[in-house]
C-alpha cells in the first residue's frame, strides 16, 4: 500500500521516506495570524518535537493536521496526498491518530470502551448489522476487545479497564488517551503536550514509553511539548515556532544552541529579534 | 519500580475480568430470564383490565426506548417524539381500516415510514444544538395534530373523528382472549426491539453514538462520521417510537388527532428522565410511571390531580436524581460494598 501511494507524488520531489510534509501553512483568526507560512517534513519512523512559547501556534498546527481547522494557505501532504481534501472524520482512517492537550476522553464510557472507540477507524460495521448482532460483528467485537486489552496491559491500565475516566489520576488519564490513539494502529501519532501536568518520574516514564512504542510499532511521532528535557531527549528533529513562524529546525543540540530560539524563550523585545 | 506485588495486581484483575466476561449466565442474565418468565405467566393471574394496562406499560416503555436512543445515548433532545408515536399509530390505523392490511404487517410499515421521516428530520437537526433542537422538535409535536385534522387529508385520516381500529383476534389454536393475545404479541415485539437496542448499545455503533454525545470533537478525531450517525440515530429512534405508536393503536383500537399532542411528547420525556437516561430497563420503569402515576394522582384528589402529579414527580426526582436506573445502580453498589470487602471495579 505504501509503495502504491508513493507513486502518486510527482510534484513534491521529496525523499522517499517522507511521511508528512507541511508546506507553507498559514492560518488567520480574524486579524490574528496564528500560523504564518510554516513548512517542514517528517520522515518515516522519526520523532519530531515541535516547540515554542505559549501561543506560538503549535496546537493550531495540530488542529490543521487533524482537519479541525482549515489553513487559509499552503498544503499538508500525508504519504504524498493532500489532507485538505478530506473532512475531519476521514483523517483517522489514513493512519493519523492524536491525543489532546486538555484531555478529551469520553467521560461516561469505561477505559476499555474509550480504547475501543479509538479503533473505530480501523474497524467497520453498520447500524443494521450491529442491531441484529450478526456473527461477523461479534467476531470483530472479540478482536477489538482483545486488541484493546493488550494495549491496556502495555500501558499498565489493566486494573482500571472497567472504570470511567472521571476520577482517575491525571497521569492515568493521559495514558488512556495514548492507548486510545494507539488503538487505531496509526502510522503517524500526534501527541499534544503529553507531559503537561505530570511529575518528574512520570515524564521520564513517558519518554521511555514513547521510545518503546516508536521502535516496537514502527511509528512516526509528532510531539508538541513544553517539557524541554523530554523533547530534547527523545526527538530526532526539533522544529521551533514563534508567533506562527518557524524560527529553527535541526537536531536537538542544534536547536538548543540556536540564537533565535534562545531569544524567543528568554523574551527579548520583538524588534530586536530578526 | 515494578515489584512482583504490583505486577500481580493488574494480571489478577485482568483474569477476574476475563472470567467475568466468560461466565455466560451472569446474575444479570438470570434476572432477565426471571423477568421474562414472570411476564409470560402474568396474564393467567390478572384480570383483563390489568393485562391491558401492562400492555400499555410495555408500549410506553418501547416509545421511551426510542426517545432514549436519541436523547439518552446520542445526546439529541426531542420534545416532539409524541409526533412519531402518532405517525406510527396512524399508519397502522389507515392501513388496517382503508387497505385491510393484516395488523402484523402494519408494524414494519409504521416503523419504516417513521424511520424515513425521522431520518429526514435529522438532517436539519444536525445544524441545531441543545435547546434549539428541543424547540424544533417542539414544533413537530405542535404541528402533527393539526396536520391530522387537515381537510385535504381527511380521506385518509378521518379528520377530527379519527379512525376506529379492529382489535386483533387471537389465533384460533390458542385458548386465550383478545387482551391476552395482544399482551403476548406486544411482549414479543418489545422483547425483540429491546434485544436490538441492547445489541446496538454494546456495539461499535453504540460506542460511536455515545462518543458523539460526550465529546463530538474527539469523536470526529477518532474517525466517527458524526452527521451520519446522528441522522441514522434520529431515524432509528423514530422507528422505535413509531412501532410503539402502531402497537398503541392496536391496543386502544382508536386513533384521534388530539391523542398525539404536546402532552404525549412531554409524558415520554418525563418517562425517560424518571426511568433514567441511557438505561434500557429504565425505559419500562418510565412506562410504568407514565401510565400509573396520573391515575394515582386522580385517586388522591380529583380536583388537584395535576398538583398531586407534580408533587409525586418532584419527590421521585429528589429521591432518584439520576432516574430509576441510577438509583438501582446506587443501591446495588451500596449493598455489594457492605456485603463483600472488595474494591469496586
Amino acid at each position: 500500500m505504501r509503495e502504491a501511494s508513493a507513486g502518486v507524488l510527482p510534484a513534491s520531489g521529496q525523499s522517499a521516506g517522507c511521511l508528512l510534509e507541511v508546506r507553507d501553512v498559514a492560518l488567520r483568526f480574524g486579524g490574528i495570524v496564528a500560523l504564518d507560512g510554516v513548512s517542514f517534513e517528517l520522515a518515516e519512523g522519526q520523532i519530531l518535537g515541535l516547540i515554542g512559547p505559549n501561543g506560538a501556534g503549535k496546537t493550531t498546527l495540530f488542529n490543521c493536521l487533524s482537519r479541525l481547522y482549515t489553513p487559509s494557505r499552503g498544503d499538508i501532504l500525508f504519504e504524498g496526498r493532500s489532507l485538505l481534501a478530506r473532512p475531519a472524520h476521514r483523517i483517522a482512517e489514513l493512519g493519523i491518530a492524536r491525543t489532546f492537550q486538555n484531555l478529551a476522553l469520553f467521560p461516561h464510557q469505561s477505559v476499555l470502551d474509550n480504547v475501543r472507540i479509538g479503533a473505530h477507524a480501523c474497524s467497520s460495521s453498520d447500524y443494521l448489522s450491529d442491531l441484529l448482532g450478526l456473527p461477523w460483528v461479534r467476531r470483530q467485537e472479540r478482536a477489538l476487545e482483545s486488541g484493546a486489552r493488550a494495549l491496556l496491559e502495555l500501558l499498565d491500565l489493566g486494573p482500571v479497564a472497567h472504570a470511567v475516566p472521571e476520577g482517575l489520576p491525571l497521569g492515568t488519564r493521559k495514558r488512556v488517551e495514548l492507548a486510545r490513539a494507539l488503538a487505531a494502529h496509526p502510522k503517524l501519532l500526534l501527541l499534544d503536550e503529553p507531559a503537561g501536568g505530570l511529575n518528574h518520574e512520570e515524564v521520564a516514564e513517558l519518554g521511555a514509553l514513547i521510545g518503546r512504542i516508536r521502535s516496537s510499532r514502527r511509528m512516526t511521532v509528532l510531539l508538541v511539548e513544553h517539557h524541554m528535557n523530554l523533547v530534547m531527549s527523545i526527538s530526532d528533529t526539533v522544529v521551533a515556532l514563534d508567533f506562527g513562524r518557524k524560527i529553527a529546525e535541526g537536531t536537538p543540540a542544534e536547536v538548543q544552541r540556536d540564537e533565535a530560539v534562545i531569544l524567543a524563550y528568554l523574551g527579548k523585545p520583538r524588534n530586536e529579534r530578526q | 519500580m515494578t515489584t512482583p506485588q504490583q505486577d500481580s495486581g493488574p494480571i489478577a484483575a485482568a483474569f477476574r475480568a476475563r472470567a467475568r466476561g466468560a461466565a455466560w449466565p451472569t446474575p444479570r442474565h438470570w434476572l432477565l430470564a426471571g423477568a421474562v418468565a414472570v411476564a409470560l405467566v402474568l396474564p393467567f393471574f390478572l384480570q383483563d383490565f390489568l393485562v391491558f394496562q401492562l400492555t400499555e406499560v410495555m408500549i410506553y416503555g418501547l416509545a421511551i426506548l426510542g426517545l432514549n436512543l436519541l436523547t439518552g445515548f446520542n445526546g439529541q433532545f426531542s420534545v416532539g417524539h409524541g409526533a412519531f408515536y402518532g405517525l406510527g399509530a396512524y399508519v397502522t390505523a389507515i392501513l388496517m381500516s382503508r387497505y385491510e392490511v393484516p395488523y402484523y404487517w402494519t408494524l414494519p410499515a409504521a416503523g419504516g415510514i417513521c424511520f424515513v421521516v425521522g431520518f429526514l428530520f435529522g438532517l436539519p437537526a444536525l445544524r441545531l444544538e441543545g435547546l434549539y433542537l428541543a424547540l424544533a422538535t417542539f414544533a413537530l409535536a405542535v404541528a402533527l395534530p393539526q396536520v391530522l385534522k387537515f381537510h385535504g387529508l381527511e380521506a385518509w385520516t378521518g379528520g377530527v373523528q379519527g379512525i376506529v381500529v379492529d382489535q386483533p383476534d387471537a389465533p384460533s389454536f390458542l385458548p386465550i382472549g383478545e387482551d391476552q393475545w395482544l399482551y403476548y404479541f406486544t411482549l414479543a415485539v418489545v422483547l425483540i426491539m429491546f434485544a436490538g437496542a441492547a445489541n446496538i448499545v454494546k456495539s461499535r455503533t453504540g460506542r460511536a453514538i455515545m462518543a458523539i454525545r460526550d465529546h463530538p470533537l474527539a469523536a470526529t478525531a477518532m474517525g466517527i462520521n458524526a452527521p451520519l450517525y446522528k441522522t441514522l440515530t434520529f431515524g432509528v429512534s423514530a422507528l422505535y417510537t413509531g412501532v410503539a405508536g402502531a402497537l398503541g393503536a392496536l391496543a386502544v383500537q382508536f386513533v384521534a388527532p388530539d391523542s398525539f399532542g404536546l402532552f404525549l411528547s412531554i409524558y415520554l420525556l418525563v418517562g425517560l428522565i424518571i426511568g433514567g437516561m441511557g438505561s434500557l430497563p429504565g425505559c419500562l420503569f418510565g412506562g410504568l410511571f407514565v401510565l400509573y402515576v396520573p391515575n394515582l394522582a386522580q385517586e388522591v384528589s380529583r380536583g388537584l390531580a395535576g398538583v398531586v402529579y407534580g408533587v409525586i414527580m418532584l419527590l421521585v426526582i429528589f429521591v432518584m436524581p439520576s432516574g430509576a436506573a441510577g438509583f438501582t445502580r446506587l443501591v446495588v453498589a451500596r449493598l455489594s460494598r457492605s456485603g463483600r470487602r472488595e474494591p469496586p471495579s
